[in-house]
């Protein structure tokens, strides 16, 4: 184990290590992966491929987590792995993922990252991920996530993507298929600056009787940068789905919000809300008249937006 | 303390005309007192907080702050000098919490400041700290809220902007008392509040009455209050069907 400053830099933001936590832990680097190990209840081991991951939780796991952060260090590198995880009967956990790029180069380097995640019946699952980029080349960082999801009856499921800076171009496609009475909960964090662009498609069949999901993004698209959001329900049953985006718009940036409802049962009730505005100017007034400055006050809404 | 001199303030209408909404107004605003404005809506109350807070700007006159010409400050520099003004319709915030603003308002406030707060405006702290300040609150709660934090500041010049709106009865009751504590006789600070409470009004030390931009009258509470009573409390008869204020 060699870890450069930066390398722990990157660890630190995207999954909040300070240092090698205890517990199942795989950390890859360019390509390799730099430390495995597996906990009593969590096995990670290569997939058959040899391309990627097998991450199995054994049924009944409680209150146990799994850390599978991603990093690109080397200038002009691209990354491509696919990553299954198996959660077993009545488990619950959490899967701490996230990718984290540093490139001071001329070239581009990125990640693409493609999870296939089965809950089992009963079994509940938090997934974090958090996407970053740093360094001062022209080389762009871009990150290509693709997340299949798959719950059984009764599974429930709560995902969390955040795309925090410095990621130049992402394409991020998720898919999830919801059985009887299983429960989905996607929860979507973006920001984007400058010249970036941003896409983010997802579907949520909701196939299962009682089965129920959401989709809810926030997003801040500034300077020039363009967003485009897809989120689509199908509902294939009796069951519940609801879609909300919400985005701040500033400077010259453009944001797409594209929600589609697919009703394939006479049951199933599906809604979607979505909204883009600029900050309300009382928002930045009220602020102010309590003593802020007008710049700490956009700050303050951008960030209470996004947390 | 704070005084207004020849101040009014013109707009341009839809259709390019110009229009006074408050003129003329010369008033100055004493320490340890508590006043009053009222009148009818659309007089103009709240365009004159505002040109106080300097979230509009006057078109001609000068304010004065203890002395200082702060005419041409902004937002943010007057509320640095001490001015407050809780808004009438305060506005909302997505994903910034009940204790995070009462925090921007009161820097370095303590948990226990933070409960305290919210007790003196009727909330209960456990149920309301963590809440959003998005649409999810109500009216009522979003305005108190907003008299927490202006409460909070310890300013020279507080504004309440019909503080009764949206809020019940004994909490309205609860709210004066904290007001008169807290501004009345204190020689450091005074307190305008805009409303048309039967409650208020007659225990402010003075009353000023705005209507079509103007002031129409003012004077002590004890020489306006029996000339307004009348038409007050008929007005929030009509307003509440008068079941509320005949169990006053
Ligand atoms: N920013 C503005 N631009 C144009 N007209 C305004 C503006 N603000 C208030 N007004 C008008 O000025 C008048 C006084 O409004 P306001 O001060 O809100 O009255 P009050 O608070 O006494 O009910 C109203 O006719 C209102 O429509
Ligand atoms: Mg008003």
């Amino acid at each position: 184990m060699n870890f450069k400053p930066v390398d722990m830099q990157l660890l630190d933001v995207i999954s909040n290590i300070k240092s090698i936590p205890e517990g199942a832990i795989n950390i890859r680097r360019d390509g390799e992966p730099v430390i495995r190990q597996s906990s009593p209840n969590i096995k990670i081991g290569t997939n058959a491929d040899n391309n990627g991951l097998l991450v199995e939780i054994n049924p009944g796991t409680r209150n146990e987590s799994v850390h599978v952060p991603v990093i690109v260090t080397e200038a002009g590198f691209h990354d491509k792995v696919y990553n299954t995880f198996i959660v077993g009967e009545d488990a619950d956990v959490t899967i701490i993922a996230g990718c984290g790029i540093h490139n001071d180069s001329h070239s581009d380097s990125g990640h693409d990252g493609i999870h296939e995640i089965i809950v089992k019946k009963g079994a509940r699952m938090k997934y974090v991920e958090k996407h970053y980029g740093e360094g001062n080349g022209q080389g762009k960082r871009i990150l290509n996530p693709t997340t299949n999801i798959i719950l059984e009856t009764g599974a429930t499921a709560e995902m969390e993507m955040v795309q925090i800076k410095g990621v130049d171009d992402t394409v991020r496609i998720t898919t999830a298929h919801i059985g009887d009475k299983a429960n989905l909960k996607i929860m979507e964090r973006l920001m984007t600056h400058g010249e970036q662009k941003a896409v983010s498609d997802v579907r949520l069949y909701i196939e299962g009787q009682g089965g129920s999901g959401q989709i809810l993004s926030r997003s801040i698209g500034r300077d020039d940068s363009v967003q485009v959001f897809k989120a689509a329900l199908v509902g294939k049953n009796e069951c519940l789905g609801h879609v909300e985006c919400d985005s701040i718009i500033m400077d010259q940036a453009r944001i797409q919000s594209i929600p589609e409802l697919i009703a394939e049962s006479a049951d199933a009730v599906l809604t979607h809300e979505a909204a883009i505005g600029k900050i309300a100017g009382e928002q930045l007034i009220k602020l102010m008249s309590l003593g802020m400055t007008e710049k700490d006050a956009i700050d303050t809404i951008l960030e209470g937006f996004l947390r | 303390m704070l005084k207004l001199e020849n101040i009014s303030m013109t707009v341009n209408n839809s259709n390019g005309l110009q229009r006074e909404i408050i003129r003329d107004i010369n008033i100055e605003f004493k320490p340890g007192k508590l006043y009053a404005i009222t009148g009818p809506n659309g007089g103009g109350k709240t365009t004159l907080a505002k040109v106080i807070m300097g979230i509009y700007q006057h078109t001609t006159g000068h304010i004065y702050l203890n002395g200082e010409d702060i005419s041409e400050l902004g937002v943010t520099e007057r509320a640095r000098r001490g001015i407050a003004y809780a808004f009438q319709q305060p506005p909302r915030f997505k994903g910034l919490n009940v204790a995070d603003l009462i925090t921007i308002a009161r820097p370095g406030i303590d948990g226990l400041g933070l409960r305290m707060k919210m007790r003196d405006v009727g909330l209960c702290p456990e149920d309301y700290l963590d809440r959003d300040m998005g649409p999810g609150l109500s009216g009522g709660e979003a305005k108190r809220i907003e008299i927490a934090q202006i409460l909070s500041r310890d300013s020279i010049i507080s504004i309440f902007d019909e503080p009764e709106a949206g809020v019940d009865l004994w909490t309205v009751q609860r709210l004066i008392g904290l007001i008169v504590q807290k501004y009345q006789d204190n020689p450091k600070s005074t307190a305008i509040i805009i409303t048309h409470h039967e409650n208020v009004l007659p225990i402010c030390d003075e009353i000023i009455v705005l209507e079509e931009g103007v002031i129409k009258l003012r004077g002590s509470a004890v020489e306006i209050w029996p000339l307004i009573r009348d038409d007050i409390q008929c007005k929030m008869r009509e307003q509440c069907r008068g079941e509320i204020c005949y169990e006053l």
